[in-house]
């Protein structure tokens, strides 16, 4: 039953909005077919056969979301003139950069979760709003906030740009803010799209007075600073840091070891944990920072909008705002990061040089996630690599 | 995009599939007393480490040869040997003598999936790759997708890295012959072929072509010439290629002989199980194993091999083209899967390769041939619990050959060499050949995956219980009896006019 979902039963408790929940409903509703007992709440690390084979089936299916999502995203790139063959063109090459995208193969697939089913959305807001159907990609990332709310890094790009230049329909010559053009009914039109959709998904459970049971279940501000792995972002290199201080201290005799506290940060454990040298960061530090690294990004495009690209590029740099300087935040956050910026690279030649950087490195900050053994995540990595740099070398020659 | 990133993107691609299927279950594996082919090579590696050389192939109380006694020419042998070498290093449990017997563990099977994986892409891959690029014609986007669909082929991943067995090593040693030959060097090439010999004694099935061919090439230089050198230097070199290989068995005649004795075990009958050839579909109508004793069966099944591959390999020896050559190779070792002693289903494998070589030439039959010999298997595939790699591995088969190599469209008659089938049905009505193909194609898929699917889902009638095996081998075998045929139909026709070539490219 669905009230009972928020509760605490186990470890692997439901910490993602009520639509997924819905979703998972929606799910299991199928799963029953395939096996009966993976359906009760007591069997956890239940893995017949018949299970696996159904939630990876549900996976690929879910895929086609994606699917239809990078087809929409194709048909808005640009087109350059000259007759090149498929390969070469650069719908294809970004086809295939989303489609074999080797970090979504490996977390979906391998590690198992349904990623591509929500990049799918992601992708087609994306899409729409660079056709200029803002009401749709509005609709879209509404819904996509209430599947996953880690979406909130970018929810910044998509509020300032819709309010910007959706709402003031009119720029003035020089491109700046042209307050008369207001139109007041179009707020209300987003407003009341987001807030119906928000409406449906959480409606149920503020009736059921649960509210503050959810909102504490999605944001765990319990979990410490940094994941069991470690992403790597700007708290990773503070950790270290104190790490190194602390070591430095103990040997140069500053400190006494007896009082500093018995954490270990790698253990690989989920828990808060104290620094001892440096300051300790709180969940409100980290929002400070995180809002300060995207506010240059904001002002741009409020003070200059670049129309769709420009709000892909704020859209970025929101992601990598937020992971860099975000409370607990995983690795597989990269990803929101590269497959929109795949977008951008089979466009211009320089997104393409920032595009094989930062997909190389994310990809390979994703390897410790994997347990199976070295061969398929070594050759799928060196395909994309491979297929990367040489299509966009030959696409941007 | 550059060839050498296309090719390393196939290649690349080409061993993630493989791995992905080794993920699957083995043949065999958790049925004790006997397990399968698994265990059977972690027994010969156990054998071959912990017994001297003269004892591997003789029935002692260390080796008892009914529990998967080493029944493959030396080469087998010396590659478990070095297996076993590195097994020990990891993990002296493996190979333990007596002890290691149906032992069964992650680890182990790692260790064993990889150590295909390392003899492909020693051997076998890159006689692909070289073959694709140095003796096929056509644009390099050609080459590339022929490379690509070489080494999609279903049958051999799923039997090497599912059923668990090293035929990449035999046929990748018989590709680097026939590569060498391609390119004119003979004596490499019939050392490779030895080392495929010495490997598998099945590469026999491919013996007949390289013979013909060499030595109608040296007839053609000349016996009285530079003929007869090229020929005392193939000799010379098969010779010392051979005695290399049998060298710790050559110091005792009779020990020779226990070996040829264990290769070539003349008293197990016909057939064995369900497969795909003349004799065991003849069983249907006519019981011949109860009609006929055992030694008139051996000489029937010798005369017919004979007679079915006599004409082909007369024809290379007159006629030595490397084209001829590569059909010779399909002719021969179809002729021997379908009339000979003893054969098994994974036989078919052999007749596979140089169909695959024929990928670039005629890309209808080659993709039609190498689907119905991965469905002839369907039944081994079942047992060993492979359904999902099968269906995955056909289908994406299917589709890249039809799609990539334009199977479907370079069909004219001309292009299908059917120009002879008109000559012998000059009886009938002019009938539309390539349309007939190209139906028969269909409906060929069509049955195929029927029959797969019943054979998963339905339950045969009590009083059939073989019904479905039944089934398959039968439609099995009349496929091959009819590529058989057309290969011969093809071997016998001239060259393709220099029109049709030109338009090709």
């Amino acid at each position: 039953l669905p009230s009972e979902i928020h509760k605490n039963t186990s470890e692997w408790t439901l910490d993602y909005p009520p639509l997924f929940a819905w979703f998972e409903f929606g799910l299991s509703h199928v799963a029953q077919h395939f096996d009966r007992n993976m359906l009760l709440v007591e069997n956890l690390n239940y893995d017949s056969p018949a299970t696996v084979l159904f939630q990876r089936l549900s996976v690929i299916f879910t895929d086609l979301v994606f699917i239809f999502a990078v087809r929409e995203c194709c048909r808005c790139v640009q087109e350059q003139k000259g007759s090149r063959d498929i390969l070469n063109r650069p719908s294809f090459v970004l086809a295939v950069l989303l489609l074999w995208n080797f970090g979504l193969l490996i977390v979906d697939h391998i590690h198992f979760q349904y990623n591509g089913f929500l990049f799918g959305f992601l992708l087609l807001s994306v899409a729409k709003h660079l056709q200029s159907r803002h009401l749709q990609g509005a609709l879209l990332f509404a819904l996509l906030l209430n599947l996953k709310h880690i979406y909130l890094y970018v929810a910044p790009a998509y509020g300032i740009y819709l309010l910007r230049s959706y709402c003031f329909t009119q720029d003035n010559k020089d491109g700046s803010i042209s307050w008369r053009s207001f139109s007041p009914l179009r707020l209300i039109a987003l407003g009341s799209i987001v807030g119906s959709v928000c409406a449906l998904s959480f409606g149920p459970f503020i009736a059921m007075g649960q509210l503050p049971q959810v909102l504490s279940r999605l944001f765990p501000f319990k979990r410490g600073l940094c994941h069991a792995y470690w992403a790597p972002n700007i708290w990773a290199l503070y950790n270290i840091l104190d790490k190194v201080l602390v070591t430095l201290g103990v040997r140069l005799k500053l400190l006494q070891e007896a009082e500093l506290p018995r954490a270990s940060m790698t253990g690989g454990l989920v828990q808060e944990f104290q620094h001892s040298v440096l300051p300790s960061i709180t969940p409100s530090i980290t929002l400070v920072c995180t809002l300060l690294s995207i506010l240059p990004a904001a002002a741009s495009i409020w003070w200059r909008p670049g129309g769709a690209r420009g709000f892909l590029r704020c859209l970025l740099l929101c992601a990598l705002g937020s992971f860099m300087f975000g409370w607990h935040v995983h690795e597989k956050a990269i990803l929101i990061a590269i497959l929109p910026l795949s977008i951008l690279a089979v466009e211009s030649r320089e997104d393409a040089g920032i595009f094989l950087v930062l997909t190389t490195t994310g990809h390979y900050s994703l390897f410790p996630l994997i347990f199976t053994p070295l061969p398929i995540k070594a050759v799928l990595m060196l395909m994309f690599v491979i297929y990367s740099f040489t299509a966009l070398r030959k696409l941007h020659r | 995009m550059q060839t050498w990133s296309l090719v390393s993107l196939c290649v690349l691609l080409g061993v993630v599939v493989r791995w992905g299927v080794s993920l699957n279950s083995y043949s065999g594996a958790g049925r004790p007393p006997m397990f399968g082919d698994y265990e059977a090579q972690r027994h010969w590696q156990e054998v071959t480490y912990n017994l001297p050389v003269q004892e591997w192939y003789l029935n002692t109380t260390d080796n008892n040869l009914n529990y998967w006694g080493l029944d493959y020419p030396p080469l087998t042998a010396y590659h478990s040997l070095i297996c076993a070498y590195i097994a020990k290093i990891i993990n002296p449990e493996w190979v333990e003598l007596h002890k290691s017997r149906g032992y069964e563990s992650p680890a182990h099977k790692l260790f064993m999936r990889a150590t295909v994986l390392v003899a492909d892409l020693l051997i076998y891959i890159p006689a692909v790759v070289l073959y694709c690029l140095y003796l096929t014609d056509g644009s390099a986007k050609k080459k590339v997708s022929t490379l690509f669909c070489f080494l999609l082929y279903p049958g051999l991943i799923l039997i090497d890295y599912g059923h668990f067995q090293y035929n990449g090593v035999s046929l990748g040693f018989a590709l680097w012959g026939v590569l060498a030959l391609g390119l004119g060097w003979d004596s490499l090439g019939s050392m490779a072929f030895c080392l495929a010999l010495n490997y598998k004694q099945m590469e026999l099935y491919h013996a007949l072509p390289f013979f013909c061919y060499l030595l109608g090439k040296c007839v053609k230089l000349g016996l009285m010439g530079r003929g007869f050198f090229l020929l005392v230097r193939i000799a010379s070199t098969v010779l010392v290629t051979f005695a290399l290989c049998w060298l710790p068995f050559l110091s005792d005649p009779s020990r020779a002989l226990q070996v040829v004795r264990r290769i070539f075990p003349v008293a197990r009958g016909l057939f064995e199980d369900k497969v795909a050839n003349t004799w065991c579909s003849l069983n249907i109508l006519i019981k011949i194993r109860s009609i006929l004793s055992s030694d008139s069966q051996i000489y029937l099944s010798t005369a017919c091999t004979l007679l079915a591959v006599l004409p082909s390999s007369v024809r290379l020896l007159t006629k030595p083209t490397f084209w001829q050559f590569k059909l010779a190779l399909a002719n021969s070792s179809l002729a021997f899967f379908l009339f000979s002693y003893q054969v098994h289903e994974k036989s078919i494998l052999l007749a596979a390769l140089p169909v695959c070589l024929l990928l670039n030439d005629l890309p209808l039959v080659a993709i039609y041939f190498l689907q119905v010999s991965t469905f002839s298997m369907v039944p081994l595939l079942l047992k060993d619990g492979l359904l999902v790699p099968y269906v995955v591995t056909s289908l994406a088969f299917l589709f890249f050959g039809v799609f990539l190599l334009s199977a479907l469209e370079h069909c004219s008659e001309e292009e299908l060499r059917l120009g002879a089938y008109h000559k012998l049905l000059f009886c009938l009505p002019k009938l539309d050949m390539a349309c007939i193909v190209r139906w028969k194609f269909y409906i060929s898929v069509a049955v195929m995956a029927g029959l797969s699917f019943a054979s998963v889902a339905l339950v045969p009638p009590p009083h059939l219980p073989d019904l479905f095996p039944v089934l398959v081998s039968t439609t099995a075998f009349l496929h091959f009896f009819g590529t058989f045929l057309y290969f011969n139909v093809v071997q016998f026709s001239g060259p393709p006019s220099r029109k049709s070539q030109k338009k090709k490219n």
